[in-house]
């Protein structure tokens, strides 16, 4: 292209949208953003329109993780952006790559406290990997070349672009900046990738030694595409491995080596083979206080090797004795090589079978359990989810929202496939999963995707299945009701002496209905006897969102469970394994 | 937990430490990097901010607490943000530091020539004369001024100012430690 070309700010913007192999994108607009939407008119790009900001968020968050892609989202000034601030925040707690396009005042408004004027950046530079405000058109495409280039390298997260409104009019030459000028421009950015080869060589010789390894997988193995390599780790060492809530499916919970998730909820074998370990591998996970439970108290006795991306995250929670900075699958790969090389010299790794043998034991004594409903008692949620996930097509993806319900699909759903598990671990935004479903049908269109929510979860954001049905985007709600804000409710049973204080959803509306008037099907449960049927049902309309309600029990509770405060030796049983607790040693 | 803590920190050079932080000089940097030790808690005693020679850098010197965060996180977080290009860890052991105080001193007759001759003393400039005050600057170690600052107020400061301190590493032999380039994630 030799001639010049001049553009608008908008059109350059939405140009440099598509220039970066943007397909789908998700917003709403308003005042400021109003110049992008025109040229959005005849570009190739699908934009969903929400019914909430939030929404768009989530949905970005959720096509992110299932495709890989970064999600994008685009909304105004002022009042969207303040309701982008949740969904920016939790893509920044789960790094999940995001492009946020936010409209502002024009330039020469700024800082008069004009309609629809806040403080993006300055609301959102907390809660972003990087933000920038765009002073002029010709500045646009090396913006949202250098947000996609942040988003989506090292450490991933969301990225925030603040335009004013002339800067969308004003016109500009086109051109698209090299990679060179790029990383010219970012003098202060190179995230390092390939670990440094004496950590690894020591973290193959600790692997190799070590006599109670316990491989601990994030869900920076996810965003590193390091499953193949980390189950070949696994299967090289014969190890036990823990998936965390972030990183459910990284490996297959069918394997003989998966021993589940652990922390605050996870299994007491996942829990306690970490807290008897010598060595503790830590692949892409951060260490969060809902795994580790008190920290001075985690995993006494295991050695640390810590495989992280983000440079600040070792030693930011526990020192780690092999830090290796780098990404996941290539730090994997050459703890591989290192290990084989070690080996044909003549280095045999230390016997674990006995670990095995124990951790074997725990599996077996402590299953995941619930007590069954008596007959005409309500319905069990783990019994639901089982029911779902037996019925669910293969390669289902499965999103959720934040609380017990969230705990119980983490735990009873059978995970097989990296990519298939969405929820907002991090922040624990209740919410999160209704949108979250819609951005990730979008992307992954050939997929079932069931939404686990809660009754409170859904009434946060069951708005957006307005866009759902307006987009043709069919995604399948399971909603366990059981009138109450049932994590929140457990707590208060547990550790406020059974004080319940404004934690009754009892005067909940009708979900059918609800349903009904989005353009859904809603479908309501009640007893054992009408579950396959209706699950049945569920699964085969494809032409239409369902909302199929489960009316459970309410005082379930979620096992095992480690007290807030408490160290993960002190976890709490299901009530019908606490007599056999002496097994766990 | 604020950012700012204007606890004398200088008694116990263990207890804090020095960053020279280079920056991409660019709006909001300052706000980032302050944001950012507000955020997680750290501390920051006292923090100087200027264009560098190169007019597309500024370089940031603070005086970090490294009692309640372990310095190595603090430079971590640091290199996270986009605009934070080197950063120096000046051990306040190894490194030179100099800092300027501004005061004001009501102070009359014989009083008046006896600060005069403790400014002599200090190698302090007498800025500005009143009918009964005057403003001193000293540019000197932070200890200098700790010395200083002291002395002046048994005469009665009425105002006072400090830039907080800049430093550059001591010129070794041996080349200083702990600069650390490319990064982030």
């Amino acid at each position: 292209m030799s001639a010049k070309e001049i553009l608008t700010g908008a059109e350059a913007l939405i140009r440099s949208l598509e220039m970066e192999n943007v397909e789908t994108m998700f917003g709403l607009p308003g005042g400021c953003i109003l110049p992008a939407y025109d040229p959005l008119l005849k570009s190739s790009i699908r934009h969903i329109l929400v019914r909430h900001e939030q929404g768009a968020g989530h949905m970005a968050q959720g096509y992110a993780q299932v495709t890989g892609r970064p999600g994008v989202a685009m909304v105004t000034s002022g009042p969207a952006a303040t309701n982008m601030v949740t969904p920016l925040c939790d893509a920044f707690m789960d790094s999940i790559p995001m492009v946020c396009i936010t409209g502002q005042v024009a330039t020469t408004a700024i800082g008069t406290d004009a309609f629809q004027e806040c403080d993006t950046i300055g609301i959102t530079r907390s809660v972003t990997k990087h933000n920038e405000i765009i002073m002029r058109a010709e500045d646009i495409p090396m913006a949202v070349r250098q947000a996609f280039h942040i988003a989506t390298t090292g450490r991933p997260g969301p990225v925030l672009l603040d335009v004013p409104k002339d800067i969308l009019v004003n016109t500009m030459e086109w051109h698209w900046p090299t990679d060179e000028q790029v990383l010219e421009a970012l003098p202060g950015y190179r995230p390092i990738i390939n670990g440094d080869p004496k950590q690894i060589k020591a973290a193959a010789k600790l692997l190799l030694s070590s006599e109670r390894p316990v491989l601990y997988l994030g869900g920076g193995v996810l965003k590193a595409h390091a499953a193949e390599a980390v189950k070949e780790l696994a299967e090289l060492l014969q190890a036990p491995v823990v998936t965390t809530l972030m990183a459910r499916g990284a490996f297959p919970d069918n394997h003989p080596l998966c021993y589940g998730m652990p922390g605050m909820h996870g299994t007491a074998t996942a829990i306690t083979a970490m807290q008897k370990a010598d060595l503790l591998c830590a692949l892409g996970a951060r260490f969060d206080d809902r795994v580790t439970g008190k920290v001075a108290g985690f995993a006494p006795e295991a050695k640390i090797i810590h495989v992280d991306i983000d440079p600040a995250e070792q030693g930011k929670v526990r020192k780690p004795d092999v830090p290796i900075v780098g990404d996941c699958r290539l730090v994997v790969e050459e703890i591989i090589t290192a290990i084989k090389e070690l080996q044909a010299a003549g280095t045999a790794q230390v016997d674990i079978t006995p670990w095995r043998s124990r951790v074997n034991g725990w599996r077996e004594q402590f299953p995941l359990v619930y007590e069954p409903s008596e007959p005409g008692e309500r319905l069990k949620p783990q019994f639901c989810l089982e029911k779902l996930r037996d019925a669910a097509p293969e390669g289902t993806i499965v999103c959720a929202g934040v609380g017990q319900h969230q705990m119980w699909t983490s735990l009873f759903w059978n995970f097989t496939e990296p990519y298939t598990w969405v929820n907002s671990g991090g922040l624990g935004t209740m919410g999160f999963s209704v949108p979250a479903a819609i951005g990730a049908k979008a992307g992954q269109p050939e997929k079932t995707v069931w939404a686990i929510d809660g009754d409170g979860c859904f009434q946060m954001t069951a708005q957006e299945l307005v866009t759902a049905t307006t987009e043709g985007i069919h995604v399948k709600i399971a909603i366990l009701n059981n009138t109450y804000l049932g994590m929140v409710r457990q707590w208060q049973e547990m550790f406020y002496g059974e004080r319940y204080s404004e934690v009754d959803l009892s005067g909940c509306p009708d979900f059918v209905k609800w349903a009904e008037a989005m353009g859904c099907v809603g479908i309501r449960v009640e007893s054992p006897e009408e579950i396959d049927a209706a699950i049945e049902r569920a699964n085969s309309i494809n032409d239409r969102s369902v909302v199929v309600e489960f009316r459970v029990e309410e005082f379930e509770k979620v096992f095992p469970m480690v007290p807030a405060g408490a160290t993960n030796d002190q976890v709490l049983l299901h009530p019908t394994q606490e007599s056999r607790r002496e097994f766990l040693k | 937990m604020s950012s700012i803590n204007t606890n004398n920190p200088y008694g116990d050079s263990h207890k804090h430490h020095i960053l020279s932080v280079k920056v991409q000089n660019r709006p909001g940097v300052l706000a980032r990097v302050s944001g950012l030790f507000a955020r997680r808690g750290y501390n920051i005693y006292s923090l100087a901010v200027a264009p560098s020679h190169d007019t597309n850098f500024s370089r940031i010197t603070m005086v970090v607490d490294i009692s309640a965060t372990p310095l190595e996180q603090i430079v971590q977080q640091l290199f996270k943000l986009i605009d934070v290009v080197e950063i120096t860890e000046l051990d306040p052991r190894k490194s030179v530091e100099r800092e300027m105080l501004m005061a004001s001193i009501q102070v009359e007759g014989e009083r008046r020539a006896q600060v005069v001759d403790l400014a002599g003393i200090y190698e302090a400039k007498v800025l500005d004369v009143g009918s009964a005050s005057l403003t001193i600057s000293l540019d000197d170690t932070p200890e200098k001024l700790d010395d200083f600052e002291e002395l002046l107020r048994g005469y009665g400061i009425v105002e006072s100012q400090r830039t907080g301190r800049v430093a550059l590493p001591k010129l070794e032999r041996e080349a200083p430690k702990g600069v650390t380039k490319g990064k982030a994630s």
